[in-house]
């Protein structure tokens, strides 16, 4: 058992005050708990099983290297592990560089999602007003998140007007914020 | 919160990282100086993140955790940077301003070199324009200078008889008239030139008095545009103010160019 198990369920905050300290433990702790997330996001995006852990390897890696681009103070590591893992895999996915500085990265999600049950019941709510969302609205949505279509893309594909696709979009946005409100 | 609605799409677009060109050089510019709209672009990157935890359930391939560790047990570690000392998009904004301040420096100097060139084009026009105006002036002056030696050349043992010239743009409504050998005038009287157009009434084109010599000249007087003329005359009118028709004698009739 690694010296942060044995400070019973570490809050994030602890975890990546380990790493930060280079507590090589620490991040075998961190890949337990989210590795799974991550690799799934990545999966999702990419649907290459060896170009999605060569992401799940890269975002661990970036963590390891500079723990101090993750701010505790401004939202939980799960979702924005969650966000990172979609934006380089999106980057992957169209071969470019990448695009965001993983620093400028702030994401925000209530309620606290720092525990697994806590994930799994705010999960439940997302996939479930993924299943209420108007088809139109979800295939917007998806192929603007995990395809990282641009919505100029999109309303090309769709034959839709760009400005529907846009207001899709955001709407589907806040329809999970509101599902798990 | 009272998010700008104006940015409202753009900036699920952003988080999305698909806004591009004007779109997003707006949108960054409206973020540095709204915290309700950065505030909502963080719970939109929240929303997101469900949307990407909505996918967890597929487990790694077992090797991959040992290829991690592998992976960090070899990479030397940099000295951690804490948390609040990290250079944050936001704590760039003062190096952003003043990078906006130089740019916008440049832009001022390269309008400014723009205005230089559009002045040094309009003085060479205004010098153009001045020399005509001045070679115009020149031959009016010609004309109608009191010292200029004027001499009628007519048929040998003719008295010299009043003429006149009417140079006319009927579109621009513009007339010089010039005379010579004008009979003096008789008391309070005074010559009017007359516009007879094709069709309609004589249009009065401008009272005049001859010098000492018979010359004269009317330039623009005003008149209607696009009046086709068909002849111009000079009358003899009372000095009493310009006329609504010629009522007096008419001294010289246009016949033609």
């Amino acid at each position: 058992m690694s010296s942060i198990e044995s400070q019973g369920v570490s809050p994030d905050v602890k975890l990546v005050t380990a790493i930060r300290s280079g507590d090589e433990s620490a991040m075998a702790v961190l890949y337990d708990r989210y590795s799974s997330l991550v690799y799934s996001v990545a999966l999702r995006v990419l649907g290459d099983t060896g170009v999605a852990e060569d992401v799940l390897q890269e975002v661990f890696m970036q963590l390891w290297r500079n723990p101090g681009l993750f701010d505790s103070s401004r939202g939980n590591l799960a979702p924005w592990l969650a966000v990172i893992t979609r934006n380089r895999s999106i980057d992957s996915l169209r071969k470019r560089r990448p695009e965001t500085d993983i620093d400028e990265v702030v994401v925000s999600v209530e309620p606290d999602m720092a525990g697994a049950a806590e994930r799994g019941r705010a999960m439940e709510k997302v996939r479930g007003a993924l299943g209420l969302m108007p088809l139109p609205q979800r295939s917007a949505l998806e192929m603007a998140y995990f395809e990282g279509l641009t919505h100029t893309e999109i309303a090309a594909k769709t034959g839709e007007p760009l400005g529907t696709i846009k207001t899709r979009i955001r709407a589907g946005l806040l329809a999970l914020r509101k599902a798990i409100a | 919160m009272s998010v700008h609605e104006q940015f409202a799409e753009d900036l699920a677009l952003h988080a999305l990282g698909s806004l591009q060109g004007d779109e997003l050089a707006a949108l960054r510019a409206h973020l540095l100086s709204c915290a309700d709209c950065r505030r909502e672009l963080e719970l939109l990157l929240g929303d997101m993140a469900l949307l990407a935890m909505s996918t967890a359930g597929s487990a790694p391939p077992r090797h991959a955790k040992q290829r991690l560790l592998d992976a960090v047990a070899r990479e030397p570690r940099n000295i951690a940077t804490p948390a609040s000392a990290r250079r944050g998009f936001w704590t760039l904004v003062p190096w952003f301003a003043a990078a906006a301040a130089v740019l916008m420096v440049v832009l001022l100097l390269r309008q400014n070199s723009e205005l230089k060139s559009s002045v040094a084009t309009l003085n060479s026009l205004f010098t153009d324009q001045k020399l005509e105006l001045q070679h115009a002036q020149e031959v009016v002056e010609t004309f109608t200078a009191a010292d200029s030696q004027q001499v009628t050349l007519v048929a040998a043992k003719n008295a010299p008889q009043p003429q006149g010239k009417t140079f006319y743009l009927r579109d621009k409504g513009r007339l010089i008239f010039l005379a010579i050998n004008l009979p003096q005038l008789p008391p309070e009287k005074i010559y009017e030139l007359w516009l007879i157009p094709k069709t309609g009434a004589p249009i009065a084109a401008g009272l005049f008095k001859p010098d000492t010599r018979g010359g004269a000249s009317v330039v623009n007087p005003p008149l209607p545009v696009g009046v086709e003329a068909k002849t111009f005359a000079v009358t003899l009118e009372p000095d009493s103010g310009s006329h609504e028709a010629p009522r007096g004698t008419f001294v010289i009739v246009g016949i033609g160019e």
